[in-house]
């Protein structure tokens, strides 16, 4: 355990190794991980809730739906920057890209699957009311599908900001992952700080995320609601 | 094992874990081997409680059990399970499982040999009247759902048990469909000669199925044990009277058949089935039924043919009148009581 | 360990000058000019390269998956009868599953070393979660008038659990399996970072000269071919196993 005492003492120093200087502070690195995490997450949140939420609305395009999520899954991280690296060359474009390509599968399928599965009688009942299309998405659909939807939402960032981390072993560099791809300068117990940093920060990630969820959450669910507990099927709208 | 087994309630008590007030309170009756008792009593009343008593799905906790003499609380209640068929109104069938694989389910728990056991099965399928051939391989999801309330009766016979229990079996089935079941497990009750629990809530049921009638009330205490007949003439008390309904003297009257009533001789010169009123009633009619069309046909009387299609005699209102305060008078257990139980499955064949 | 991707970065910095490597007389144009796919180099090097990585790679699956399924049905059957495990085992599941790969196989070299014990404990580690949900969900998902109608029949807890529990809770274990297995087969791209093996090293290799796209391709491809035709194959397991799934009324 004397290494996991030299890595938190690499944390306390915030990452400086003595004997090596201008090397970035871990605080920088965490900071530069979430920005590269948090634009892809949002750029994918834009493309993908709209897109899943749609279909889910007009309870179309369940194959695709599902099994974009299953392809998304099928994926590595690693070979997708890698051939990103391969195709486009590497920079914080093809990193975006990368996320965006590996996050915004599990939003849509689990979008698509939470609108899709909202209560057909109370969908009725709204129309029934008058509301238009816009209106039962906003007021009825989402709030009853905020559960599902934050689940991939959340599946997305645990992808996303795993992948920024593996985005330096394919060469790109400004994230947490630095660190642990360089063994060179930083020593084991650097690597192992910087390890300890990124699982916290995946953690805080989805700490936050399950907050703002229970925020969104209508009160009236959150009794019944066991969160992110349904079963994991890749075929449940297809069945 | 295939011989039907008397069963006997002595003082039964369940108070579940948490419950203040007992869901069965000392009930005790006894139903004949071979008899079919139905308990009957509104939702609440404890009718599932003590069918699960019997086959100790559930602990007793007071009074004793008798099946075929022996005491059911000392049998390995596993061991007890496999000699009582067991049906449920959601029948259970294994969805994973054939129908063949469902009927063999208990003989295969027993270790039955394989050969025995596939005999076995299409015996059951020929008996509930299912092509063994095309039936016995499919699934439940491909039988409609009389189809699956008749394996799932087969599926409780299939180890040949002394006793079945069954709980509101035909309850989840539409009314046409619940009365052809109820037919058919009448002929087949004929033919099996079990000793059989029939629970249900619905009165008609009751009064058409069974050979005796327990009726529970709120608390599980037993209001009237007795002959459906005896039931609807002399109800108990209050409570019985308004369970069974105010049309009891109906129903009274759908237990019996023209058969069994004493018609006004025909005149020599009406003998001829074409001298009479237009209605002309089989004997095998119920009386209810007989009433019902001489109400419709402006009450005149009605001729009732025998099976040669002769006139045997002529029925009125009067003459139902009569009957029905006749039977009002009687003492308890005289008259045509002990008739009875035959008389409920001729009914029960008339198709009610 | 991190040691061989530090090196990359260097070398990846310093590239700039023709960086291809000399594949000696088997090297073609194709290959020299680093031209986006060589056939000629992936039909050269399946042998001695692609192969060897690709095999690697299963096995890593394989055992991940197998010991995975182990530890999750024994955790799903002891939430299954005792209610409050689930809670705790989600949570710790979950963290487990939430920890980014490239973290978790350093922070387990720590205490194991950089072997393949540390690259299977942490494969493991990310079944779990999805495993065990759905074994759990699967078991919960049985009917209760089946339930009733097995121990109204006699059936002891264990005939009830291996004839009817576990055969009707078979598709979702087998969708858990699926997702799983797919899952896996994606994160053992990065076992190399601490253990020599699986289609990361040639991954990782590419990246390091070049990169040469051929061999990323090749791998990248590889690997996610791996995984669709595993999750097909399971496809088809789960139709040889539950034909009653199918089954409808005719
Ligand atoms: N497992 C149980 N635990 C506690 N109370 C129960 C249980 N099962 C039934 N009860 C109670 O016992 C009474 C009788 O229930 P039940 O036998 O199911 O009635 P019935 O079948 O006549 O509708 C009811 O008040 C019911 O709430
Ligand atoms: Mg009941």
């Amino acid at each position: 355990m004397h290494e996991f005492l030299e890595a938190f003492r690499f944390i306390a120093h915030n990452g400086a190794i003595a004997g090596a200087p201008g090397l970035p502070t871990l605080t920088h690195l965490a900071l530069e991980t979430l920005r590269v995490a948090a634009i892809g997450l949002a750029i994918s949140v834009v493309i993908a809730v709209p897109l899943g939420v749609w279909l889910g609305h007009i309870h179309r395009g369940s194959f695709a739906a599902i099994n974009l999520g299953n392809i998304g899954r099928a994926l590595p991280s690693l070979a997708v920057l890698a051939i990103g690296d391969a195709i486009l060359g590497l920079g914080l474009t093809v990193v975006e890209l990368a996320l965006v390509v590996l996050a915004v599968p599990p939003i849509v399928t689990n979008a698509y699957l939470g609108v899709d599965g909202v209560d057909r009688d109370l969908v009725d009942a709204a129309r029934g009311m008058g509301m238009s299309g816009f209106e039962i998405i906003r007021r009825v659909e989402l709030p009853l599908a905020v559960g599902p939807l934050f689940a991939g939402i959340r599946t997305a960032a645990v992808f996303v900001v795993s992948t920024t981390t593996i985005a330096s072993l394919a060469g790109f560099s400004g994230s947490l992952g630095d660190v642990i791809a360089n063994e060179t300068s930083y020593h084991f117990s650097g690597v192992l700080g910087a390890a300890i940093c990124v699982a916290a920060l995946a953690l805080a990630v989805e700490g936050v995320l399950t907050l703002v969820q229970r925020v969104l959450t209508p009160r009236g669910l959150r009794l019944a609601e066991h969160e992110r507990s349904g079963p994991l099927d890749p075929e449940a709208a297809i069945a | 094992m295939a011989q039907a087994a008397e069963l006997e309630l002595r003082g039964v008590s369940k108070r579940y874990a948490g419950q203040r007030e007992p869901a069965i309170h000392g009930l005790s009756f006894t139903v004949p081997a071979g008899d079919v008792c139905v308990l009957v009593g509104p939702s609440g009343s404890g009718k599932t409680t003590a069918l699960r008593l019997i086959n100790r799905m559930i602990p007793t906790t007071s009074g004793d059990i008798l099946l075929g003499g022996r005491s059911v609380l000392e049998r390995e209640p596993k061991e007890l399970r496999r000699e009582i068929g067991y049906v449920i109104q959601q029948i259970g069938l294994f969805p994973h499982q054939t129908v063949g694989e469902n009927i063999a389910t208990v003989p295969r728990l027993l270790g039955w040999h394989k050969d025995r056991i596939h005999a076995r099965v299409t015996e059951l399928l020929e008996l509930i009247d299912l092509d063994p051939a095309e039936m016995r391989e499919r699934y439940p999801a491909q039988l409609s759902g009389g189809q699956r309330q008749r394996v799932g009766v087969a599926r409780a016979l299939a180890a040949d048990p002394p006793l079945m229990l069954m709980d509101e079996p035909f309850g989840a089935i539409d009314p046409i469909n619940r009365g052809r079941l109820q037919d058919e497990f009448l002929r087949l009750q004929a033919k099996v000669k079990k000793t059989v629990v029939f629970v249900t809530h619905d009165i008609d049921e009751a009064i058409k199925m069974g050979d005796r009638i327990a009726i529970l009330r709120e608390g599980g205490v037993l209001a009237q044990y007795d002959t459906p007949r005896e039931i609807l003439t002399h109800p108990a008390d209050d409570f019985v009277a308004q369970f069974v309904g105010a049309d009891r003297g109906l129903k009274r009257l759908a237990l019996t058949t023209l058969a069994e009533v004493r018609l006004i001789e025909p005149d020599t010169m009406t003998r001829e089935p074409s001298a009479n009123g237009a209605l002309r009633l089989p004997r095998e009619t119920s009386v209810r039924d007989a009433l019902s069309l001489m109400l419709t046909a402006d009450g005149e009387p009605a001729s009732v043919l025998d099976d040669e299609g002769n006139v045997e005699g002529l029925l009125t209102l009067a003459l139902i009148e009569q009957m029905l305060s006749d039977e009002a008078a009687e003492a308890p257990h005289a008259g045509a009581g002990a008739g009875s139980s035959t008389v409920i499955e001729q009914t029960a064949e008339g198709g009610r | 360990m991190a040691a061989a991707a530090g090196s990359i970065v260097a070398s990846v910095v310093a590239a700039g000058e023709p960086v291809i490597p000399n594949y000696g007389a088997q090297s073609s144009s194709c290959v020299v000019h680093n031209h986006l796919f060589c056939t000629d180099w992936v039909s050269h090097n399946w042998g001695p390269v692609l192969w060897p990585a690709l095999r690697g790679h299963i096995l890593l699956a394989l055992v991940a998956v197998g010991i995975g399924f182990v530890i999750s049905l024994a955790l799903a059957l002891a939430a299954y009868r005792y209610g409050c495990l689930e809670r705790p085992t989600t949570v710790i599941t979950t963290i487990l599953y939430t920890i980014p790969s490239l973290a978790l196989f350093e922070l387990l070299v720590a205490p194991v070393g950089p072997n393949v014990y540390s690259a299977e404990i942490a494969l493991v580690s990310y079944t779990l979660l999805i495993l065990f949900r759905n074994i759990l969900t699967g078991l919960r998902g049985v009917p209760a008038e089946v339930l009733e109608a097995a121990e109204g029949m006699g059936m002891s807890r264990r005939q009830a659990l291996v004839r009817v529990e576990l055969p009707l809770a078979l598709p979702a274990i087998v969708a858990g399996l699926r997702i799983a297995v797919v899952t896996i087969i994606a994160l053992a791209t990065i076992v190399y970072t601490i253990y020599n093996a699986g289609l990361g090293v040639p991954i990782h290799t590419a990246l390091g000269e070049g990169p040469f796209k051929t061999e990323l391709i090749a791998a990248g491809g590889l690997a996610i071919l791996l995984a669709l035709t595993a999750d097909a194959l399971l496809v088809l397991v789960q139709r040889l196993l539950t034909p009653w799934t199918r089954a409808r009324a005719t």
